[in-house]
């Protein structure tokens, strides 16, 4: 029954990706038709050929980079909402995004190289957050609704603060991009740091992945949780760092997109229902595709150059935020 | 089947358990009662694991739950607890098939067995044909059927239930108690709840045990425990108690303040 669900989950949601990846390929300043791109991976083209050169060496690795920070985004929105058992939780709004943002940041000014000295003290960071944030807001509320939000958005205050502070504090040449990584940054890519990104996240995807049918559990509260067999403290510390070392990674990489782990999750769920066996891989292949939408958007919608993709998910997810935010006060 | 030695618990400094020893016999229906703030649920989450036990010791089949692993306990005891999170909404059918995950591999994915054993339960507890609908849409007798049919499904040899018949109406807490009834008669299950009702737990258990200040008043079969002396002490107000006409157990009726210090009724009333 549920290997039949997760079948058809997949056979819908691949093809997206599949599409999503196409239009990514075919549109950006120049266009070029489905046939066009197919003739570049079947025909063996030319490698002297412009069109071989800007689809396989500059859209390629961007699509595939999309595809991974979004699927990685969007898991990582799913894991946070079952572990904290709120609907609104997301890496981004939450602050953890944030947290290695200064990280990051700061590996940058040690002139540390993007892998692994980068993505280490973006880990750092992350961590740093994920704790300051459940210190802020367990105690009696336990980890409610508002208190969990009020933290969130204290401390992405905070680290915005430290971020400009240090931007303000060098002139350095390294920090002219900062501004808009810090919006999302998805360009000039190599298939190297594809390959790299896809290396770091697929131990914590796999790991999630096993862990998707004790996520279900956890959901019926810790208590019930552990009497169903659950070792909870473990699972639970093994999510929050699988998931905050994912979340840190798409940022060490590609600076902060928020909002993909609150839209993805949420619409799929709406489909899907709550089980997390099936959420998990959606979440994965949708927010792929989605992140490749968008950033096709990123691409093609100004009319020099291009808008961090940052801008494009925000646009779109802030307001959803918010519809959730009050249909949750109901 | 269940000992429980010198358990004690503390919350913030104040004490909740003081030592407490007992132990329940295997099959049987065993009752806990008491007033508020006594600690029955207190002492009620220790036996299913869920609080770790400081002081003391509960043994389960002869072996400390601390010793056991939190899956092989699983197998052996199931928890229903008084209320459950609706923000994911997941239909009958899933809540009750993940009673069946201490029985399943590392991936969770049911086997025909498990469904198998998932269909029975809810055909058991009468949630059968509400099986695809969401959990946050039903009634709360209906829901509690749910969790009665999942800790089914987890195949126990001890079910533990925390007040199962809270703020339900009449019928669906008699509902309840029979289905308890015939499920520990049909599959020799021990069965320990928690109750505020005496006089549920008076005509189904084998055997209660009163507590009050995380002290045990009494513990015994219904007849024993339930005194007006017990109870009066443990409750602090005035009580009728006399033998209930449906059987040989007793019978706790609370008397309005306006019947106390009248003398034409009988002895018990003149405790005050």
């Amino acid at each position: 029954m549920m290997l039949k669900r997760l079948l058809a989950v997949i056979s819908v949601l691949v093809p997206f990706l599949l599409i999503s990846a196409m239009i990514g390929l075919c549109f950006g300043p120049s266009r070029y038709g489905f046939g066009e791109v197919l003739s570049v991976f079947t025909g063996g083209g030319n490698s002297e050929d412009i069109v071989y050169s800007i689809i396989r060496r500059i859209r390629l690795p961007r699509v595939m980079m999309a595809a991974l920070i979004g699927g990685a985004l969007s898991l990582g929105g799913l894991v946070f909402q079952a572990l904290l058992r709120n609907p609104l939780a997301e890496p981004y709004i939450l602050g953890i995004s944030g947290g290695s943002a200064v990280g990051a940041i700061i590996g940058i000014l040690m002139n540390l190289s993007r892998f692994p000295g980068v993505c280490f003290t973006a880990f750092t960071g992350s961590m740093a957050a994920l704790a300051a944030i459940l210190a802020i807001s367990s105690g009696r509320s336990m980890l409610t609704k508002d208190s969990l939000l009020l933290s969130g958005v204290m401390l992405n205050a905070f680290c915005s603060a430290v971020i400009m502070f240090l931007i303000s504090m060098t002139q350095d040449s390294r920090l002219h991009n900062i501004m808009f990584w810090l919006m999302g940054d998805l360009s000039a890519p190599g298939l190297r740091e594809v390959a790299i990104l896809a290396g770091l996240l697929a131990g914590p995807v796999v790991l999630l992945f096993l862990m998707s049918h004790k996520m279900n559990l956890l959901l019926m509260g810790k208590e019930m949780a552990g009497t169903l067999g659950v070792n909870v403290k473990l699972i639970t510390l093994a999510l929050f760092v699988a998931t905050s070392y994912m979340i840190s990674a798409t940022v060490a990489f590609c600076g902060l997109i928020g909002f993909v782990g609150l839209v993805m999750p949420h619409l799929l769920r709406l489909v899907i229902g709550p089980d997390h066996r099936l959420l998990a891989p959606a979440c994965l292949l949708a927010g792929g595709g989605y992140m490749i939408l968008c950033d096709t958007l990123s691409r093609t919608l100004p009319k020099h150059g291009e808008m961090p993709v940052g801008v494009v998910t925000a646009i779109i997810g802030a307001p959803l935020f918010i519809i959730l935010l009050k249909s949750a006060r109901k | 089947m269940i000992d429980i030695k010198h358990l004690t618990h503390h919350y913030d400094q104040t004490a909740v358990l003081k030592d407490i020893s007992f132990n329940v016999q295997a099959g049987d229906f065993f009752i806990i009662i008491g007033p508020n703030g006594s600690g029955k649920t207190t002492l009620m989450k220790h036996i299913a694991g869920i609080f770790p036990i400081r002081k003391g010791d509960i043994e389960i089949l002869g072996r400390s739950v601390a010793e056991y692993r939190r899956r092989s306990l699983s197998k052996i005891l199931a928890f229903v607890p008084q209320g459950a999170p609706s923000e994911f909404p997941f239909t009958v059918r899933e809540t009750v098939l993940m009673g069946r995950s201490p029985h399943m591999g590392l991936l969770g994915v049911e086997q025909p067995r498990d469904i198998e054993i998932a269909e029975n339960a809810m055909d058991f507890t009468g949630v059968a044909h509400i099986a695809d609908r969401k959990l946050d849409e039903l009634s709360g007798g209906e829901r509690q059927r749910v969790f009665i049919a999942r800790a089914i499904s987890q195949e126990p040899k001890i079910m533990l239930l925390d007040e199962p018949t809270a703020s339900l109406d009449l019928a669906h807490q008699i509902r309840i108690m029979d289905l308890m009834e015939k499920f520990k008669q049909d599959n020799q299950v021990t069965v320990v709840m928690v109750s505020h009702d005496i006089n549920l737990a008076a005509m189904y258990g084998d055997r209660l045990l009163l507590l009050k200040s995380g002290r045990i008043v009494k513990i015994g079969p219904p007849k024993h425990v339930i005194t007006y002396e017990t109870m009066e002490t443990a409750y602090g107000c005035t009580l009728l108690v006399d033998q209930s006409p449906l059987g040989d157990f007793p019978r706790v009726t609370t008397v309005p303040r306006r019947y106390i210090r009248q003398p034409v009724r009988k002895t018990e009333e003149s405790q005050t």
